[in-house]
């Protein structure tokens, strides 16, 4: 085994996992699950985590509506999530 | 442009297996999937770390050959003219010229609207299995595996083995219909070893039939959920952190339907139509696994392997198949039987909650309009960007109505790939 680790911004902080896990991992890793703001402002979270429902949108480096479920952490990878979005 | 004998959309057990069969012959092959990783759902992580032996086989035989690409996290957007594919692809857009095209888009998950569903922490069944396996964190986590039939044991095992704490696995079915299945299992051994090898690694997990979960409760996030058990006067409360939720699987026939393939129903559920070479009612197409009708594993990689090699003209070698296709398919047969929704679960959705979760649209909103058509008019349901893959499978279940169009591009896409 290797200890090469990634290195990615969630939300403007810094998080350090190990490769070949998504980008819905890791935010979960984080510490807090929530992706996007439902159209009503509701926090909602990745649900079928099959690339279908579309909950698990996030912003990654800068291109938004990604879904996370099905992109793999990368070094230096920028995440926007909407967990300190309009409530 | 690139230019395939045969291309496949869809890198599980039916896409891999049709490549395998039309590789050996010599044929030219491209493979897309949406995913990173080959292997479907099933065989997700990648098919050469899978228990499957069947899995790194074909995976191993597709490796070392020359005359098949696989292209991942690769989506199709629309046909701009016949044999052909314009495809996403994380760098931009191609098109995908083909001679024969093969679907093998599989099955996603029957998610059913109850109180509290949208809630953080309330997923899919296969859906936390499926995160689980990219490395979401469920280390000493308390999860419900809830729903209905053996999907439910599959995931709470793999849940378990990622260090969940499952609380008990809630299955809607009565006993008789899970006696009879069981008693079905007699016809495919195979199934009998997978069940007790479940049943092993879940030893200790509470398993509730004739029970379903009502609401799911929490503040900002999940804390707890109501169950309904059998007829009993009160409901019970259960804590837990995540509930995985999913009453089965429906096949993924939105690009069949969109590239003109006809539709019909197997056990019940819409599936693309097929005769017995696995060809679709269009010139050049195929459809191979769930697609075709929900069946599991073997009848994917039964259906995928006449495919590919009906597509090529190994006519001889795909009659081989049609004994094992035709075991398979009395297998899913007595599997959609045994796992039929009961009534109750068609009525958990109170006024304020949530069926259209793109849109935010209520059972309220909707139960006043008498069709798919007419409530998407009027209230915008279907109408996000999942383009009604969810809430189609719920109305259908709460209503009786379903999608009835499919408009391209079939999933959510790029501008700049429409117009480079």
């Amino acid at each position: 085994m290797t200890d090469v680790r990634v290195t990615l911004t969630i939300d403007a902080r810094n998080i350090s996992v190990v490769p070949g896990i998504t980008v819905a991992a890791a935010i979960a890793m984080a510490g807090n699950s929530i992706t996007r703001r439902s159209v009503s402002g509701t926090a909602r979270a990745p649900l079928c985590g099959m690339g279908i429902c579309q909950e698990c949108r996030v912003t990654i480096n800068g291109r938004p509506h990604q879904l996370s479920c099905q992109t793999l952490c990368a070094d230096g990878m920028q995440i926007v999530t909407a967990n300190e979005g309009v409530a | 442009m690139k230019y395939y004998d045969i291309l496949i959309v869809g890198a599980g057990p039916a896409g891999l297996a049709a490549a395998q069969a039309a590789v050996s012959h010599g044929a030219h092959v491209g493979i897309i999937d949406d995913n990173p990783l080959a292997g479907g759902q099933i065989w997700r992580g990648g098919p050469d770390l899978q228990t499957d032996a069947r899995a790194p086989q074909l995976w191993q035989a597709l490796r070392s050959a020359d005359n098949v690409e696989f292209m991942p996290q690769t989506r199709v957007m629309y046909a701009p003219q016949p044999n052909h594919l314009l495809v996403q692809t994380p760098d931009g857009a191609v098109t995908l010229h083909y001679k024969t095209l093969i679907l093998a888009t599989g099955a996603r998950e029957r998610l059913l609207p109850f109180p509290g569903w949208t809630l953080p922490g309330v997923t899919g069944a296969g859906g936390l299995q499926a995160l689980s396996k990219g490395g979401y964190p469920l280390e000493g986590k308390r999860v419900v595996v809830a729903g209905s039939g053996p999907l439910l044991l599959a995931a709470a095992a793999t849940l378990k083995s990622k260090g969940a704490q499952i609380v008990a696995i809630i299955e809607q079915a009565r006993m008789p219909a899970l006696l009879g299945f069981g008693a079905g299992l007699l016809a495919t051994p195979s199934k009998i070893r997978q069940l007790l090898q479940l049943a092993t690694q879940l030893s200790g997990v509470p398993y509730l039939h004739n029970s379903y979960v009502h609401s799911a409760h929490g503040d900002g996030s999940l804390q707890s959920i109501q169950v309904q058990r059998g007829d009993a006067r009160d409901q019970e409360t259960l804590q837990c952190d995540f509930l995985a939720c999913g009453y089965g699987l429906l096949p993924n026939v939105e690009l069949a339907q969109a590239l003109g393939c006809a539709t019909g129903k197997v056990n019940a559920q819409v599936a693309v139509t097929v005769d017995e070479w696995q060809r679709t009612s269009m010139p050049d197409i195929y459809c191979a696994g769930e697609g075709t009708g929900v069946g599991g594993v073997d009848l994917s990689l039964v259906e995928g392997r006449i495919a590919g090699l009906a597509a090529i003209g190994q006519i001889a070698q795909a009659q081989q198949a049609f004994s094992a296709r035709a075991r398979w398919q009395k297998f899913a047969a007595r599997l959609a039987r045994a796992f039929a929704l009961r009534e109750e679960v068609r009525t958990l959705a109170g006024d304020d909650t949530i069926v259209c979760r793109c849109e935010d649209v209520c059972h309220g909103e909707l139960r006043i309009h008498t069709s798919w058509r007419n409530a998407k008019l009027q209230t915008r349901c279907g109408m996000g960007p999942c383009q009604g893959r969810i809430c189609g499978g719920a109305t259908e279940v709460l209503y009786g109505w379903r999608p009835d169009a499919v408009r391209m591009p079939v999933s959510p896409t790029r501008i700049a790939s429409i117009i480079e």
